[in-house]
């Protein structure tokens, strides 16, 4: 899952547990029924984790783009000698 | 880092923190309801009235009892608990309260009816007062919900009297 596909899951999660949760409290004070409220909101967490806990590809659509590995080779990682030496002078004095 | 371990732990711990508002919206829905019970008792006859050897006046009757708790029913109510006390004054005690018959009620059209019965618990004095001796008929009632908070209520109905003598 990318940056985007986690904003967006915990996004989803939200709204659906809230929108299930008003649901949940209308059909249940209208049927004056507990029983309904609670098998409403039990329906909606279960829907809500099928949509937002596996890795679906749909939270995939901006990948991250890592580097060619054919494009590394072209820009060598910078030696670290220059560093050492200079820090091996300041400590002398 | 985001993981399935981490979206698993949110989502349970949200679902169970509204869960726990939706309970305390359910109970204050109850606030809403104006209740209006009416009851009605008869002593249809006094079994007997005797002084205990240990010098304890003890009288039993048979009771009619017709009551209409529907309305204190909502859709948050577990049960109902109701129980009748009889109660009077001595010179011992200002207050002498007494349950003569209880009862649970846990659906809405049970509790309106009408029962004969006797005393289910026996109606023994603290001594021997009970000659003569006027006292109401109180019916309490709990009303059990099944989040939030009891209720508890009650209806006096005053102006029953003892038999003067014993028999």
């Amino acid at each position: 899952m990318d940056c985007e596909g986690q904003k967006l899951a915990e996004q989803l999660m939200q709204i659906m547990l809230l929108s299930f949760a008003v649901i949940a409290i209308g059909a249940g004070y209208i049927t004056a029924s507990f029983q309904t409220m609670i098998l409403t909101y039990a329906g909606g967490v279960v829907l809500t984790t099928l949509v937002t806990l596996p890795n679906w590809p749909f939270f995939n659509h901006h990948p991250l783009k890592w580097l060619d590995p054919s494009e590394a080779e072209k820009h060598p990682k910078p030696q670290p000698s220059v560093n050492v030496t200079a820090k091996k002078k300041f400590t002398s004095i | 880092m985001h993981s399935f371990g981490y979206r698993a732990n949110a989502l349970f711990t949200f679902a169970v923190t509204i869960l726990g508002f939706m309970c305390a919206i359910a109970s204050f829905t109850d606030s809403f309801n104006s209740p209006s019970p009416s009851v009605q008792v008869q002593v249809l006859k006094v079994n007997w009235f005797q002084k205990q050897p240990n010098g304890n006046d003890e009288v039993s009757m048979t009771l009619n009892i017709s009551a209409d708790l529907q309305t204190l029913f909502t859709w948050n109510t577990k049960q109902v608990f109701v129980f009748l006390a009889a109660e009077y004054v001595t010179p011992k005690h200002v207050l002498n309260q007494i349950s003569l018959w209880d009862a649970i009620i846990q659906e809405k059209e049970h509790s309106k009816f009408t029962i004969t019965t006797s005393n289910k618990y026996r109606f023994i004095d603290q001594g021997s007062n009970l000659r003569g001796k006027e006292f109401n008929f109180t019916l309490h009632w709990h009303v059990m919900p099944k989040t939030g908070k009891m209720l508890a209520d009650k209806l006096v109905m005053p102006g029953y009297r003892l038999p003067a003598e014993y028999r």
